[in-house]
């Protein structure tokens, strides 16, 4: 049902951009969906396939997802590392304080229309 | 057909409502009403613990709640006997509350009264809510004893959004392997600025110190 949500907001902001391009018609809709941003890819194309059926303009276009890698900065040693693998401690010099570089993101990278 | 046209967006799907927050908060600002936004797991409390903070707060500052629930409207009747005005938002499904749902949920309750205080009582959820900015002044998160000291660990982005922390049931601490102090190193971990501050709602322990921080909260929105 979290994914239902986030659905409703791409729509918003596709519609929004519709209009600002003056687009009739929308055919894909491509989303940059980060490793742990919490977001399952297969619920949200289920959303997606209900909710765009609701939206004249959207109506039977695709979702394309593409995954983009969660990355985590050591402030300690400097060094980048996969979170997905070694979450909020280093895994080089086993420091705490480290903060996520990419991987959060729920963004809406390009509309594709007619 | 005409060939396919690529625009590119590159915008956060939560822009708009970030946006729409925003405005609702410099709304709130010039109206001098203060938005809270209390968030936990169903189950640790929320309700209890609002009970606690009106009864405190009330004779001072004209407190509305907006009880948001997926369904029912117990929550709402239960701050209502507790002498306040208050408001039930269903979700209709939905799993949290976002900008335009809590400035439809204000409206509502400013035809009810004028408050000074809205105080809105999320879905119980330490996902979701999370991820959608209300247009809140504060964020409160409550953490009880029950679920365990590594919630923070789990739900890394409900605690990294808090500008406070309520550790509720602490009554009951010695039944669980509960470590206060290994709670608040997880917290400070996530948000290092985050008050924590342990209560309990069943007794009224520690909720003195939590109307404090936040009336003092109220009183420099509006000033």
């Amino acid at each position: 049902m979290h994914e239902l949500g986030i659905v409703f907001h791409i729509i918003d902001s596709v519609e929004k951009v519709a209009a600002d391009n003056r687009l009739e018609k929308v055919s894909a809709v491509v989303l940059e969906l980060g490793e742990v941003s919490g977001v399952v890819p297969e619920y949200l194309t289920d959303c997606w396939r209900w909710a765009a059926s609701k939206s004249p303009l959207v109506e039977g276009s695709a979702l394309k997802i593409e995954p983009l890698a969660a990355v985590t900065h050591c402030d300690n040693c400097g060094k980048e590392y996969s979170t997905v693998i070694h979450g909020k401690t280093c895994p080089y010099c086993q420091s705490g304080s480290t903060w996520l570089l990419t991987g959060n993101e729920v963004n809406i990278k390009e509309i594709e229309a007619y | 057909m005409d060939r396919v046209k690529i625009i590119e967006v590159k915008q956060s799907v939560f822009a708009n409502n970030d946006q729409r927050a925003d405005q609702l908060r410099q709304e709130l600002k010039q109206q001098g009403i203060f938005l809270l936004n209390l968030m936990s797991a169903p189950g640790s409390g929320k309700t209890t613990t609002l009970k606690r903070t009106v009864e405190l707060l009330r004779d001072e500052l004209k407190i509305g709640v907006m009880e948001a629930d997926i369904d029912s409207d117990v929550d709402a009747k239960a701050m209502a006997e507790a002498g306040v005005k208050a408001i039930q938002l269903h979700t209709g499904g939905m799993c949290h509350l976002d900008a335009d749902m809590t400035r439809q949920g204000l409206d509502v309750l400013a035809k009810e009264a004028k408050v000074e205080l809205a105080i809105l009582e999320n879905v119980g959820n330490l996902v979701c809510p999370a991820e959608f900015d209300t247009g809140a002044v504060k964020n409160a998160a409550i953490l009880s004893v029950p679920e365990g000291d590594d919630k923070p660990l789990k739900y890394p982005l409900m605690f990294q959004v808090c500008d406070v922390v309520l550790i509720n049931k602490i009554d009951v601490a010695p039944y669980f392997d509960f470590d206060l102090e290994k709670c608040r190193e997880y917290i400070r971990m996530r948000n290092p600025n985050a008050r924590v501050i342990p209560i309990c709602a069943k007794t009224g322990e520690g909720v003195e110190l939590w109307a404090a921080w936040l009336r003092e909260q109220v009183s420099a929105w509006r000033s």
